[in-house]
Formats: structure tokens, C-alpha cells, sequence
């Protein structure tokens, strides 16, 4: 699936994942998550490979992560403050009057204080992202993962994600992977990109970079050219022949 | 020909590969049982729905199985004059057998059915991922609790039902065609024994619910993550779970009532 890949990301900057989907680069994500190891090479996380780790170690490095997945994950039969507050719960002796304040914290970063009582299967799309982009940072992590966070929301809801993503990380600190192919929405706030395609980095860069790389595959990515080093068509014999025209010809 | 081999053989081998999958999601699932204890709503919140939630069918179902057997009970007794014995026969049928076959099977469909949806749904929209990606291990944090809460229930879901069938057979045979009260009750008292027939069917209950809950928690867990998949998942668990409690029944009967009981 992922060939080659030399992959560096520095504390404290957002960058990006770049491609189309089945280039490999959810796979990535996931070996950077540590959900799965790479059969050849090695991934190293926050100082840790993950390859070396057991299952302690591995669950002790995964909560300095958080992660926001494609449609946020929710947890469906608790309360947006219960799914908020759940790492808390899990993981720390907090009393329960703390842990409400830090979740009101949290909701209130993602402007959704008042939503605390509510189910997930009553929240918009948007509504839904944000939350799990709250339970995301329930506990401060160090590095976060974001796997696809703009794909079906609306463009109020879209621009939303993408300020609190970059907001977020400036005040958290924090390292941020964004996995996605939405291109408009991820060069302005991203520190550095990279672009895969078959399972290969094929540019990298910052943003600017990128834009003025001369690469044939960047250049129909970002513009959303319909042809180019990714064909329209999917590889067929001639359409003539499909169609019996070559033979009566 | 050969082909049909290949075939076969290739079926057999993923059977077996899928035994000794659930075998070890079994040991992995009783080693990790500790916080469905230490956190004891979890499980009591799991025996609320699969427990609590299947009291109306079982209570329902186990009166209209008493009424049948009452009828039938009493139509063959007096034939050979002997129908103060209904009370003993009504008793018995559901103690040792109708009680936890038919609530092993109600609750199978009821109950398992629910958990492996549940379970199924969780793991297609990726909640079980986020929970492992949280450092939280979803089968000690989401399986165990739905298996011990599921353990926990079947027993009682049957001591219910065979408690309802009995009052159902007491309707039939006693209220609605005059069968003697003390001879149904007195005879059925001296009649079923606590070790041999009650903690038999208790025994019973115990292994239906562990075998029922076990299958819909793996199909849950195992399922492919789609609608199609955990639609297949559900359908499995009520197949699976059905042919188990008979087969099961079979062998804990031929162990448990040989040898003159």
C-alpha cells in the first residue's frame, strides 16, 4: 500500500496529508496512530516506535493523542457531555465537578456549551464534527489526528472546522496531521503539505511551495483539472471496438 | 471435482480458523472481564436491556407454553385416570426443560439479536476504533459488560418463565376445568426435586445464557463493518444461537437426567 514514505513532522506545526482517495494516506494515518504497524520500516510517534510497543505502552502513548475521525466517531448512547467527558472519566481520578468544568471548557472552545444535554442523533453534521473535535482535546494531547475533517459539511460548517482546527492547535501547542483531499480548505491553514499518489510522497512542501511545484499531479489536484496524470477514463479497450464499430469497419 | 474439494476444504479450514478466533476472543474476553465488576452499572445497565427489556415476551410466552401444556397435560392424564398428576407434569416440563430452552431461544432472538446490532453498529461507525484510539479497550470497556449482563440475566429470565408457565398450567387445569388445587400443588411439591430437576434447570439456563451471549457479542465484534455486514451478523447470531441451545440441551440432558431421574 505505502511505498518509500519518509515522512517528518515537527512539533507544533499542522501539515498536511494530501491526495485522492485510495492513495494511501488514511493507511498513514493509521501507522501514525499505531493502529497499524508498517511491515517494513518504522514509525516513529512522539519520540516512540511504535513497532517496540506493547500494550500499555501503546495505550500510554495513545493518550497523548487525540483523534477526530471522518464523521466524528460519537458515541451514540451517551450525551454530547458524556462523550466529552468519557477520557476524563477513563483515564483520570478527576471529581465530577471538575470534570464538568473542563467539559464546558472544551464545548465552549467548539461553541457548543448549550449542546451538553443533547444526543448525537440530534446534532448537525457540523454540530457532530465539532463535538468529537472536543472530546478530541478533552485531555490537552500532544499530537492530533484529523482523518478526513471537512468531507460532507456545509461551507458555514466547513469554515468553522477549519478556524478551530488552526485555533486549536495555537493554543494547545499541539502537532496536527490532517489527512483530507479538500484543497481549498486545507492550504490556507496547513504549516506544511505533502502529496502522495500510489502510495508515494510525490511533493512536499509549504503551502506556496506546492502551488508553484511544477508537479503534473499537484498542479491537476489543486486546480481540480478533470484529465490529467489521473486519467478521466478507467483503463478500457477502445470504445470503437466496445461498441462493434472496429469489426463492421 | 476438484474444484468441489478445494472448495470444501477451503470452507472447513475457515471454519476452524473462526473457532480458534472466537476461543481465544473468549479467553480474551474473561481476562479483560474486571471492569464489567469493578464498574458494575456498566453490567447492570446491560442486564436492564437485555434482562429487563425481554421480561414481557418471557413472561407472555412462558404463560401461553403452562396454558398449552396444562391442556394437553390433562387430556392424556385422564385417560389413565391420573390427572391429579398435571401439577407434577406442567412442573417438570418447564423446570428441566421448556423453562430454559424456550427462553434460551426468546431470549437469543430478543436480546442477541439486539447486542450484535448494537456491537455491529458501534464497530461500522467506527465507535469501538475512537474508544481503542482513546486508550480504552472496547472488549473490556463495551463486550465484557454486554456478555456478564447477558450471563447474568438468562437464568432469571428463565426461573420467570418457568415460574409464569406454572401459574399458566395452575389457570388451565385447576381454574378453568376443576382439577383438585391441593393434588396439584401437594403432588407437584413432593414431585420435583431442588437438586435434580431445579439446579439441573437452573445448570441449564446458566450455559444457554453464557453460549447465547458469548456468539452475539463475537458476531458484534466480528462483524463487517457495514449495514450488509452486521445485517449477516444478526442473522448468524439467532442461527447460531438457536442450533446451540438445542444441541446443548441434548448433551447437558443425556449428563444431567440418566440413570433413573
Amino acid at each position: 500500500m505505502l511505498h518509500g514514505i519518509d515522512l517528518d513532522i515537527p512539533r507544533g506545526k499542522v501539515v498536511a496529508v494530501m491526495g485522492q482517495s485510495g492513495c494511501g494516506k488514511t493507511t498513514l494515518l493509521r501507522i501514525i496512530a499505531a493502529a497499524l504497524l508498517p511491515t517494513r520500516g518504522r514509525a516513529r510517534v512522539l519520540g516512540q516506535v511504535t513497532g517496540d510497543l506493547d500494550r500499555d505502552a501503546l495505550y500510554a502513548l495513545r493518550r497523548r493523542m487525540g483523534m477526530l475521525y471522518q464523521f466524528g466517531a460519537l458515541f451514540t448512547d451517551m450525551t454530547v457531555f458524556d462523550n466529552v467527558a468519557f477520557q476524563m472519566r477513563e483515564h483520570t481520578n478527576l471529581p465530577e465537578d471538575a470534570i464538568r468544568d473542563l467539559v464546558l471548557l472544551k464545548l465552549e472552545a467548539v461553541g457548543l456549551r448549550g449542546a451538553a444535554p443533547l444526543m448525537p442523533a440530534e446534532l448537525s453534521g457540523g454540530m457532530a464534527r465539532r463535538v468529537a473535535l472536543a472530546r478530541a482535546i478533552a485531555l490537552d494531547p500532544e499530537l492530533i489526528l484529523y482523518d478526513e475533517p471537512f468531507t460532507g459539511l456545509d461551507p458555514i460548517a466547513l469554515g468553522v472546522i477549519a478556524r478551530l482546527v488552526r485555533q486549536l492547535n495555537d493554543a494547545l501547542g499541539a502537532t496536527a496531521v490532517i489527512v483530507t483531499h479538500d484543497v481549498a480548505e486545507t492550504l490556507p491553514l496547513v504549516d506544511y503539505v505533502y502529496f502522495m499518489a500510489d502510495g508515494r510522497v510525490v511533493a512536499q512542501g509549504t503551502p506556496a511551495d506546492v502551488r508553484r511545484s511544477g508537479v503534473p499531479f499537484v498542479e491537476q489536484f489543486v486546480s481540480g483539472a478533470i484529465d490529467g496524470p489521473v486519467p478521466f477514463h478507467y483503463p478500457a479497450q477502445g470504445y470503437g471496438a466496445d461498441l462493434g464499430l472496429a469489426a463492421s469497419a | 471435482m476438484r474444484a468441489a474439494l478445494t472448495h470444501l476444504g477451503a470452507a472447513v479450514t475457515a471454519g476452524i480458523w473462526r473457532l480458534g478466533y472466537g476461543a481465544r476472543f473468549f479467553a480474551y474476553l474473561l481476562v479483560h472481564s474486571g471492569t464489567a465488576f469493578r464498574r458494575f452499572r456498566l453490567t447492570l445497565r446491560e442486564i436492564y436491556f437485555a434482562g429487563v427489556l425481554s421480561l414481557i415476551i418471557i413472561l407472555v410466552s412462558g404463560l401461553f407454553v403452562g396454558m398449552v401444556l396444562g391442556l394437553q397435560g390433562y387430556d392424556t392424564l385422564q385417560r389413565y385416570g391420573s390427572s391429579e398428576a398435571l401439577g407434577v407434569l406442567v412442573a417438570l416440563s418447564l423446570v428441566r426443560e421448556l423453562g430454559p430452552v424456550v427462553a434460551g431461544l426468546l431470549f437469543a432472538s430478543r436480546a442477541g439479536s439486539a447486542i450484535t446490532a448494537e456491537i455491529g453498529l458501534m464497530k461500522a461507525t467506527e465507535q469501538l476504533s475512537a474508544m481503542e484510539m482513546m486508550a480504552v479497550d472496547p472488549i473490556a470497556r463495551v463486550v465484557a459488560p454486554r456478555f456478564w449482563g447477558g450471563v447474568l440475566s438468562m437464568p432469571l429470565l428463565a426461573a420467570l418463565f418457568s415460574a409464569m408457565g406454572i401459574f399458566g398450567g395452575y389457570l388451565v387445569g385447576v381454574v378453568l376445568i376443576g382439577v383438585d388445587e391441593g393434588a396439584f400443588w401437594s403432588q407437584m411439591q413432593a414431585a420435583v426435586d431442588v437438586r435434580n430437576d431445579i439446579l439441573n434447570g437452573v445448570i441449564k439456563s446458566v450455559v444457554f445464557g453464557v453460549a447465547v451471549t458469548l456468539i452475539a457479542v463475537f458476531e458484534g465484534y466480528d462483524a463487517v463493518p457495514t449495514a450488509e455486514g452486521v445485517s449477516g451478523a444478526t442473522t448468524r447470531t439467532v442461527v447460531t444461537s438457536s442450533l446451540a441451545i438445542l444441541a446443548l440441551d441434548f448433551v447437558l440432558t443425556a449428563l444431567m437426567f440418566t440413570g433413573g431421574n
